[in-house]
C-alpha cells in the first residue's frame, strides 16, 4: 500500500464522488417546513424540477444544497464541519454573498450525514477552494430560480429584475417581493446542473470582510455543546481496557470483579475490552478491576527512529513520489560549491484540547453516534465495517469540536462507545482521557531529509531531496533548479501515524529552507537576496519582499544575542513568507516577533484569517522548539501534559500578520499552509545569533548546545 | 455524604463521596457542561471555575472542598442576556478559535481582574499562562482582557 505514512494523500487520491442518495428520504420539508430546496448536482443533464414536496427520489449525485424556508430563512447543508479554523462563519458569507441574504439568516448544518450531501472530510485546506465554491454556485442557482419565479409571477423578463437583502425587485415598476413571500405554500425542489454565473472577488461586498464568527456568544456562555457535554436519557459512561503496549493481544481477562459492580457491564470482544456503568466513577473503577493480561512484542524505540526509518523503506512506491529534472550527476561535475546535509523531525502530537469523545445510541439495528471528527462519512464507514451494518442504518453528527488539526479523522471512540452500547442496551458516552489520546490517537510522522545541493555564481546547479517517512506535502522545491531529483521514501514506521496540520509540509520547508539557509551563508550571500535569486514565481516573491519590508529585514541587529532569519514557501496553492527574530540570553532562546506575509488568493473573511495565521504561527513553534513524543519498545514515555510541553502564553512572539488579498486569485485555505515556515525562520534566526545550526526539530529538545556542529 | 454546593447563586443539596472530583460533579450531575476536561492534571486551565472569586482547577478540586462556598462557572457570569465585560471584550476581540478553552480563560481573566483591575502585558501573561489554547490565540485573548479591563466595572458588578 502507498504511503501508510500518508493517509490524507491517499485520501486526496480516492475521491470516490460516487454517492448515490435518494433525496426523499432526507425530507427536508418535513424538517423545515415548506419553502425551496436548490440542489446543485454534478450531472450533465438539463434541469429537473419538482413540485411534490421532495417524495421524488432524485438519483444524481448532488454536492451540496440550500433550502428557503416560508419565513426566508436560509439553511445551508454542508458536510463539512467546523473545528474552529471558523467556515461555519466564511461558508455562510459565501452563502450570503450569492444569495443575496444577511449572514444572521443562513444557518449552517454541517456534518451530519443523514442531512448533509456527503463529503470526504475536512483537511487538505480544501474546504474554501472547494466548498466555498460550490456553496456560492448553490446561493447563485437558487438567486437564478427565485428571480426565474418573480419574473413568472409579474410576467416580466428575468433580465429586468434583480435580487438584493433577501427580495427579488424590479426597479422599473418598483415591485419588491421577498424570498420568503415567494416560496410560501411551496414545497418545490429545484436541481441545478449548469454553472450558474457567479460574482467576482473584486465586487464582493459580504465576503471579503470581518463578519464577526457566527455563533461566538455560545462559546463565551457555555452554551456551545461540544460531544464530550451531550447527554442522552439512560445514557452510561463507557471506558475503555487500554494494552500496556502497542499491538499488544489480550491473553486472558477476568472482568467477574467488575461484573460485580452495581450497574457494570464489561465487554470483551477479540482484544478489545470495555465497560460501561451509571457514572463515570463507577466506570472507572470498573475498568480498574477488570484484570486483563497482555502479551506485546517488541518493538522499536525512540533511541533507534531515525536509523529505523531509513532502514525499513517500504518496497512499494508511488511513481509520483519521486521528481526529477534534467541530471544532477552532470550538474555535480560543474557546481563550484557542494552541500550535504540530513535533517529530522520528531514524533508530535495533535494535542485537541478536547480528546476523542462519542456518543453511541442504538434503536433496534439503527445507530446514532455524536463524534468529534473531520470525516462524519469516514466514520460512518468504520462503524458499518465494525458493526457488519448497511451504512444507511447509522447516523453521525458532529457537532462544533474541540479542535483537531488533522488529528481526528479516524473514529476510535466511536467505535468504542457503540460496542458498548451495544451490550449494555443503553447509549454510551465515551471520552478519552488525555493519557488515551496522547497514546492511542496518531501521530505526525517522525522523518529524516537528506538534502545535496550544489551551486554555482550565486545560481542553485543541482538539487537531491530525500524525505524519509515523514511524507510528500510541500516537498518540490519553489526555486529554479533545472537538475533536480525530489523523492519521498514511505518507512514501516514504529508508531501510527496520520495526518497534521500542513502535514509533512512543516518537515519539507524546515530541511528545504534551513539547508538554502546554509548555503547563503556558504556563499556570504543574504539569505533573502539567495532566495530571491534563485525564485520565479512572482506570488512567492512578493510575500517574501512584504514580510521583510514589514520586519526591516535590511535593519541592523541591536545586539549580538539578536538572531533574525526567513522562510517562505508555496503550499496548498498559498504562499507563505515568515519573519522570525530571536534572543537568547544565557542559553535561552526566546522568539520575540514573528512577520508572516500570506497570499491565500482573495481573502474571505480577514479577521478570521488573522486568528488562523496567528495560531498556526504559536501551533508551528511548538513542533519547532520543543513538543516530541518520547517512546520506548511500544509505550509512550510522556502522555501528559506536563511532561509534553505545548506554547503558553509566555511562548508567544509578538505576531505580525501581512495578508496580500490577490482578488484576481481563487480563494485557497488558509488554516495549514501559514504553519510551514516558522521552524526553518526560528532555525535560521538561531543561527544568525549564535553561530548553532540545528537540524532536528524540535530544534530545542535538550537546550540549545553550547557549540556548533 | 450529603452537601450543598452553591453554584451561580442556586443551591444544590447532593449526595456525593467528599472526595469526588468538582468538575464531574458539575458536568455530569448540574450538567453544567461549560466548564471542561483538558488533562485531568491541572495543566490546561479548560475546567477553570471560581470559587469565592478565585480561579480553581476543578478537575483537581474535591468536591468537599468547594460545599457551602460561592461557585461560579461560565453559564453564571452573565446577567440574564447581559454578558459580562470579559465575555463581551473575548466575542468583540474575537478571541477565540474552537472556543474549548474559552470557559476557562474567560473565568481566569475575571479573576485576574477581580484583583488587578488595569493588569499590564506581563502581569497578562503571568497569570493566564497557566491556561492552553491549543489553537494559539494567545494575542486576541491578552487583547479581550485589556479590552475588558477598559470596561467600566460599574456596568456589571461581578459579584462573584
Amino acid at each position: 500500500m502507498k504511503a501508510a505514512s500518508d493517509p490524507e494523500l491517499q485520501q486526496h487520491q480516492r475521491i470516490l464522488r460516487l454517492h448515490r442518495f435518494d433525496l426523499g428520504r432526507r425530507d427536508f420539508f418535513k424538517v423545515l417546513g415548506g419553502g425551496l430546496v436548490v440542489c446543485v448536482a454534478s450531472g450533465r443533464l438539463a434541469a429537473q424540477e419538482s413540485g411534490d414536496g421532495g417524495r421524488r427520489q432524485v438519483s444524481e449525485t448532488l454536492d451540496s444544497w440550500l433550502h428557503i424556508g416560508e419565513t426566508g430563512q436560509v439553511t445551508v447543508f454542508t458536510g463539512k464541519v467546523e473545528v474552529g479554523q471558523n467556515i461555519r462563519t466564511s461558508l455562510a458569507q459565501q452563502v450570503s454573498e450569492e444569495l443575496r441574504v444577511p449572514v444572521s439568516t443562513i444557518t449552517m448544518v454541517m456534518g451530519d450525514t443523514d442531512l448533509t450531501p456527503y463529503d470526504m472530510g475536512t483537511f487538505g485546506s480544501r474546504s474554501t477552494p472547494q466548498m466555498g465554491t460550490q456553496l456560492r454556485k448553490v446561493a447563485a442557482s437558487a438567486r437564478a430560480v427565485l428571480t426565474q419565479m418573480a419574473a413568472e409571477r409579474w410576467h416580466t423578463d428575468e433580465a429586468n429584475l434583480l435580487a438584493a437583502e433577501g427580495t427579488i425587485r424590479d426597479p422599473k415598476s418598483r415591485r419588491v417581493i421577498s424570498y420568503a413571500d415567494l416560496t410560501r405554500g411551496q414545497k418545490l425542489t429545484k436541481v441545478v446542473f449548469n454553472d450558474p454565473p457567479e460574482t467576482s472577488a473584486d465586487k464582493w461586498k459580504v465576503a471579503g470582510t470581518s463578519t464577526p464568527k457566527k455563533n461566538a456568544q455560545d462559546f463565551v456562555t457555555g452554551a456551545h455543546k461540544y460531544v464530550s457535554d451531550l447527554s442522552v436519557p439512560g445514557m452510561l459512561f463507557g471506558k475503555v481496557v487500554r494494552p500496556n503496549a502497542f499491538h499488544a493481544n489480550l491473553a486472558s481477562c477476568d472482568g467477574s470483579q467488575a461484573e460485580k459492580m452495581p450497574g457494570v457491564t464489561v465487554v470483551r470482544d477479540g482484544d478489545f475490552v470495555g465497560v460501561a456503568a451509571e457514572d463515570r466513577g463507577t466506570a472507572e473503577r470498573a475498568a480498574a478491576a477488570v484484570r486483563a493480561q497482555w502479551n506485546a512484542p517488541a518493538q522499536p524505540s525512540e533511541s533507534e527512529l531515525f536509523d529505523y526509518l531509513k532502514t525499513h523503506e517500504q518496497k512499494e512506491k508511488d511513481p509520483d513520489d519521486e521528481i526529477i529534472k534534467g541530471s544532477v550527476e552532470e550538474a555535480r561535475v560543474w557546481a563550484a560549491k557542494t552541500l550535504q546535509q540530513t535533517y529530522t523531525v520528531a514524533y508530535i502530537a495533535h494535542v485537541p484540547l478536547e480528546p476523542r469523545a462519542a456518543v453511541a445510541e442504538w434503536k433496534g439495528s439503527k445507530l446514532t453516534v455524536w463524534t468529534g471528527t473531520q470525516r462524519p462519512f469516514g466514520v460512518r464507514s468504520e462503524l458499518a465495517q465494525a458493526f457488519h451494518i448497511s451504512e444507511d442504518d447509522i447516523r453521525v453528527i458532529m457537532p462544533d469540536t474541540g479542535s483537531a488539526y488533522g488529528g481526528k479523522h479516524t473514529g476510535e471512540a466511536a467505535v468504542e462507545a457503540a460496542r458498548l452500547a451495544k451490550t449494555a442496551g443503553k447509549p454510551v458516552k465515551l471520552t478519552w482521557t488525555r493519557e488515551e489520546e496522547f497514546t492511542w490517537a496518531y501521530f505526525r510522522p517522525a522523518g529524516v531529509i537528506e538534502v545535496r545541493s550544489g551551486v554555482k555564481d550565486g545560481t542553485l546547479a543541482f538539487w537531491e531531496f530525500d524525505n524519509y517517512n515523514s511524507g510528500p506535502s510541500g516537498m518540490s522545491t519553489p526555486y529554479e533548479v533545472a537538475n533536480q531529483r525530489v523523492a519521498f521514501h514511505p518507512s514501516d514506521a514504529p508508531l501510527r501515524q496520520g495526518s497534521y496540520r500542513s502535514l509533512a509540509a512543516a518537515a519539507n520547508h524546515f530541511a528545504r529552507e534551513s539547508h538554502m539557509d546554509e548555503l547563503a551563508h556558504e556563499l556570504k550571500m543574504d539569505p533573502l537576496e539567495f532566495r530571491m535569486k534563485n525564485l520565479k514565481d512572482e506570488r512567492l516573491r512578493a510575500v517574501f519582499q512584504a514580510a521583510a519590508d514589514k520586519f526591516g529585514w535590511a535593519k541592523a541587529k541591536n545586539s549580538p544575542s539578536q538572531g533574525f532569519g526567513i522562510a517562505g514557501g508555496i503550499e496548498k496553492g498559498g504562499r507563505v513568507a515568515t519573519v522570525a527574530e530571536v534572543s537568547i540570553s544565557r542559553g535561552e532562546v526566546k522568539v520575540v516577533r514573528v512577520v508572516e506575509a500570506f497570499d491565500c488568493g482573495a481573502v474571505v473573511n480577514p479577521q478570521g484569517l488573522r486568528n488562523q495565521i496567528a495560531g498556526a504561527v504559536v501551533q508551528g513553534l511548538g513542533g519547532a522548539l520543543f513538543e516530541a513524543i518520547h517512546f520506548e519498545n511500544g509505550r509512550i514515555l510522556n502522555p501528559h501534559l506536563a511532561e509534553y510541553r505545548v506554547p503558553r502564553f509566555s511562548d508567544a512572539p509578538q505576531i505580525d500578520v501581512v495578508l496580500v488579498d490577490r482578488k484576481d486569485q481563487p480563494s485557497m485555505g488558509a488554516g495549514e499552509t501559514p504553519l510551514v515556515g516558522i521552524a526553518p525562520a526560528v532555525a535560521n534566526a538561531i543561527f544568525n545569533a549564535s553561530g548553532i545550526r540545528l537540524r532536528s526539530m524540535p530544534l530545542l529538545a535538550r537546550g540549545l548546545p553550547s557549540k556548533a556542529t | 455524604m450529603a452537601l450543598t454546593l452553591l453554584v451561580n447563586g442556586k443551591e444544590h443539596n447532593l449526595e456525593v463521596s467528599p472526595e469526588e472530583i468538582l468538575l464531574y460533579v458539575l458536568r455530569d450531575r448540574l450538567d453544567l457542561t461549560g466548564a471542561k476536561y483538558g488533562c485531568g492534571e491541572g495543566q490546561c486551565g479548560a475546567c477553570t471555575v471560581l470559587i469565592d472569586g478565585s480561579a480553581v482547577r476543578s478537575c483537581r478540586t474535591q468536591v468537599s472542598a468547594a460545599a457551602g462556598k460561592k461557585i461560579t462557572t461560565i453559564e453564571g457570569l452573565a446577567r440574564g442576556d447581559t454578558l459580562h465585560p470579559v465575555q463581551k471584550a473575548f466575542v468583540q476581540a474575537e478571541a477565540l478559535q474552537c472556543g474549548y478553552c474559552t470557559p476557562g480563560m474567560i473565568l481566569s481573566a475575571v479573576a485576574l481582574l477581580d484583583h488587578t483591575p488595569k493588569p499590564t502585558g506581563k502581569q497578562i501573561v503571568r497569570y493566564m499562562d497557566g491556561n492552553i489554547c491549543r489553537c494559539g490565540t494567545y494575542e486576541r485573548i491578552i487583547e479581550a482582557v485589556r479590552f475588558a479591563a477598559t470596561f467600566s466595572r460599574s456596568k456589571h458588578e461581578s459579584g462573584v
